[in-house]
């Protein structure tokens, strides 16, 4: 009776050992800087790259959908675009993290982008941000400048 | 000078608790009645002291105290006064002054309940709790200390997280915190089993409620995260596989196990040492959890404040680990099983299957989210591991679990003849291949849904057949419907509470399966009165307004939209915070059964011309929190207490 039992847990212990193995070589996703990604990018290949959003690169194209900006690490910097608003807390000069793949025509695909949500917050933003806000909520309303 | 006074409380509880733990070990050891009645005081000491310091910390909110670093990190003067004290539970120092707290309280209601009951155990649990509290106090006295001052005290604090402004984060960590700690209860009985060599299952029976009880909360903490998620984060999700939200997961998926298994014991003396394993992995994984999202190890999008707490929890977790193990190989011998299983078709192999598949999955789960660190350790190669891993690895065992939940209470004990198999699950898997062959003909699509719904169907049959002939038995004795079904229910509480859990777990499934397999999306850049479709409904984007409340800025838009039949307005938005350097969406959802219309505000002109939404129709979703209702009536039921048998 008990060899029944040992033999059904060591399959099913087998069985579970092959999806992790399988679900690992299929989802497993390298984690690459700018600079690894430069280093030698393989076309079609899923990464997921992490750096800092490169101010002076966003742009974003409301009626197309299409967003681009670069990421670098300080020393090399990698193109991306993605279809879709911008996440929040995303931003120039904040870090970022994109998962999807290099494309042949020199930029990286974002299929997915991340950014961090942070349980306590650093610096405290200025007080030209505050009039930023304000004068955006006078505008909507109609108010004059 | 509050400030102080709540530190010296800290030092004053730690005193205590590790004064009391020692009494209560020496208690133990003289079996001298004095110093476990010692101990006892201590506990309650630590606990009117720690409600002291809760007490100051929460006041040091409402007043706005900014000369102390935590408060003035985690609020400010436009904070709303609700937010002031659940913002004392929005970072490590408070989240530590909480979790401690509710140990303190499982610790003192233990001690007052069951100081009669088990006299043989209770030095060696008052001894375990006791010093589980003080390595938590520990950490809030020497790693986290919530009342550090900070100079200079500046004029405003800078607020609390934005995210965490919403009812979910007032009720999501005070359920996940009482489930984590209370299954400390059932682990401390499981030291004192092992302490005092009597293994039988009176630790169990004490410490079932309990454990129903923690597993309820950590359901109930696991579930409310999700719907804080969905409606707060803008991503139409409620389950990311994200490293923080997995730590939660695993000590669930072992406690569920242990909450099964512990039936097999009960019921044929088996699985001593199984159970005790169980209960220790399962308060183990409680502490790991914590090391993991406090420490940094692992890159997760939640981000937590990191230090030395890390390293506070890890040695502690090694303490446990090795004491745990040490305690069950002295009492090797006198574990060894007793009964033997009779046959494979049988309701132990049907649990012990269970207990596989979720101790199999729990192990999946680990290594998905240490797999990272192993990688990068070992091979140098820094990798991520994401939802698409868990899914895959997972959904073939919960639908195995799944499947076992039809059969696992209608089987028979030790051997089911083919009469019994016939008797229970003929009409059940007839009712399941019938309701694939539907669903299939309805259009499904996916075949992982087809089978998630036929399985979901087989088990709701075979809980509506127990549950009817039970109530025929009662109908031909004479009683009326209505009181028929509810004397059942509250006569074997204990059985059909676990099937109304079941239930729940069914509804969850359902509305995960549909959420999965059916939801659409679009995103679009609507000019002024433009309309986008989707799914049959039309949106129509009409204007942009704006707003102000007490710390915030609001834009607001406003969506006409239809589905033919009705009309209405839907007002997605972006929550300007000052403290913020980027706007956070605020999500407007419309719920249906059978599906929510969900839209979330992206980017928009700034004269109001002109906004880009994401557009969601998520089916079957609200049968998750439906599903959490449910389940809470069923652990209800399931936690009546026991009738005394008739002497």
């Amino acid at each position: 009776m008990k060899k029944k039992f040992v033999v059904g847990g060591l399959v099913i212990l087998g069985a579970l050992g092959y999806l992790v193995y399988a679900g690992l070589t299929q989802s497993a996703v390298y984690f690459v800087t700018p600079s690894e990604l430069a280093a030698g990018p393989v076309p079609g290949k899923a990464y997921r790259l992490g750096g800092l959003v490169a101010p002076g690169t966003l742009e974003w194209h409301p009626r197309t959908l299409d967003l681009r900006f670069a990421l670098t690490d300080g020393k090399s910097t990698v193109p991306v675009r993605h279809r879709g608003t911008p996440p929040d807390l995303f931003a120039e000069g904040r870090g970022a993290v994109v998962e999807g793949a290099w494309t042949a025509e020199g930029y990286f695909r974002a299929q997915q982008i991340f950014a961090k949500h942070s349980e306590e917050y650093q610096a405290p933003p200025s007080e030209a941000h505050r009039a930023g806000y304000e004068e955006l909520l006078r505008t909507l309303r109609g108010e004059p400048r | 000078m509050i400030p102080e006074l709540g530190q010296g409380t800290l030092f004053v509880a730690l005193g205590l608790a590790v004064l009391g733990t020692g009494l209560a070990v020496a208690g133990g050891r003289t079996g001298r009645t004095a110093l476990v009645e010692s101990a006892q005081h201590a506990a309650l000491g630590v606990f009117a002291l720690l409600t002291a310091a809760f007490v100051l910390l929460v006041y040091a909110f409402l007043t706005f105290d900014f000369s102390v670093r935590y408060v003035a990190h985690n609020t400010n003067l436009g904070t709303p006064f609700w937010y002031r004290i659940t913002g004392v539970w929005g970072a490590l120092e408070g989240s530590l002054v909480l979790w401690a707290w509710m140990l303190a309280l499982y610790t003192v209601v233990v001690a007052a309940r069951h100081r009669e009951r088990a006299r043989v155990f209770h030095p060696w649990v008052l001894a375990t709790l006791l010093g589980v509290l003080a390595f938590f106090v520990s950490v809030m006295t020497l790693a986290a200390p919530p009342f550090t001052r900070l100079a200079p005290v500046p004029a405003d604090g800078r607020g609390l997280n934005p995210l965490l402004e919403d009812t979910g984060m007032i009720t999501h960590p005070v359920a996940l915190y009482l489930g984590f700690t209370g299954f400390t209860v059932p682990f401390a009985y499981a030291v004192a089993a092992l302490v005092t060599g009597r293994l039988g299952d009176d630790w169990i029976q004490l410490t079932r409620r309990w454990t129903l009880t923690a597993w309820y909360f950590l359901s109930l903490g696991l579930l409310i995260g999700g719907w804080w998620s969905y409606h707060v984060l803008g991503w139409g999700g409620y389950w990311a596989w994200d490293p923080v939200e997995n730590a939660a997961f695993m000590p669930w998926l072992t406690g569920t196990a242990f909450l099964h298994s512990i039936m097999i014991q009960e019921r044929r003396r088996m699985l001593k040492l199984w159970n005790l394993a169980l209960v220790i992995l399962t308060f183990s994984l409680t502490l790991f959890g914590t090391f993991l999202t406090r420490s940094g190890v692992i890159a997760s999008v939640h981000a937590f404040t990191q230090g030395a707490v890390g390293a506070f929890f890890l040695g502690f977790l090694a303490l446990v680990v090795l004491l745990s193990l040490g305690l069950l190989a002295w009492r090797w011998d006198a574990l060894r099983a007793q009964g033997e299983l009779d046959s494979v078709v049988s309701r132990e192999s049907a649990f012990l299957l269970n207990n596989l598949l979720l101790v199999g999955a729990t192990f999946t789960v680990f290594f998905g989210t240490i797999f990272p660190l192993l990688s990068e350790a070992l091979r140098g190669v820094k990798v991520s591991v994401g939802a698409p891993f868990f899914n895959q690895v997972n959904v073939p065992l919960f639908l195995g679990l799944i499947f076992l939940m039809g059969v696992g209470p209608l089987i028979a004990w030790r051997r089911a003849s083919l009469d019994n198999l016939r008797r229970n699950f003929l009409g059940p898997v007839a009712a399941g291949v019938v309701a694939a062959a539907v669903f299939h003909r309805l259009g499904a699509g996916s075949a992982l849904a087809v089978l998630a719904l036929a399985l979901t169907v087989f088990v709701a049959a075979t809980i509506a057949l127990d549950i009817g002939r039970a109530t025929r038995a009662r109908l031909r004795m004479g009683e009326r419907l209505p009181a028929a079904v509810l004397g059942l229910l509250v006569r074997h509480h204990r059985r059909y509470g676990g099937f109304i859990v079941h239930l729940g777990v069914l509804l969850v499934a359902v509305g995960v399966t549909g959420s999965q397999a059916w939801s659409v999306q679009t995103e679009a850049t609507l000019e002024r009165g433009q309309a986008a479709e989707l799914a049959g409904y039309r949106f129509r984007f009409d204007r942009l307004d704006a707003a102000e409340a007490s710390n915030h800025f609001k834009v607001i838009a406003t969506f006409s939209v239809s589905n033919g039949r009705s009309t209405g307005a839907m007002h997605p938005a972006k929550k300007f915070y000052p403290q913020e350097t980027t706007p956070i969406a605020a999500v407007d959802y419309r719920t249906g059964l059978v599906e929510d219309v969900y839209l979330v505000l992206g980017d928009f002109a700034r004269d109001g011309s002109r906004a880009t939404v994401k557009i969601q129709v998520n089916r079957l979703v609200t049968w998750i929190w439906i599903g959490g209702a449910v389940l809470t009536l069923g652990t209800a039921l399931a936690l009546l207490p026991e009738r005394r048998k008739a002497a």
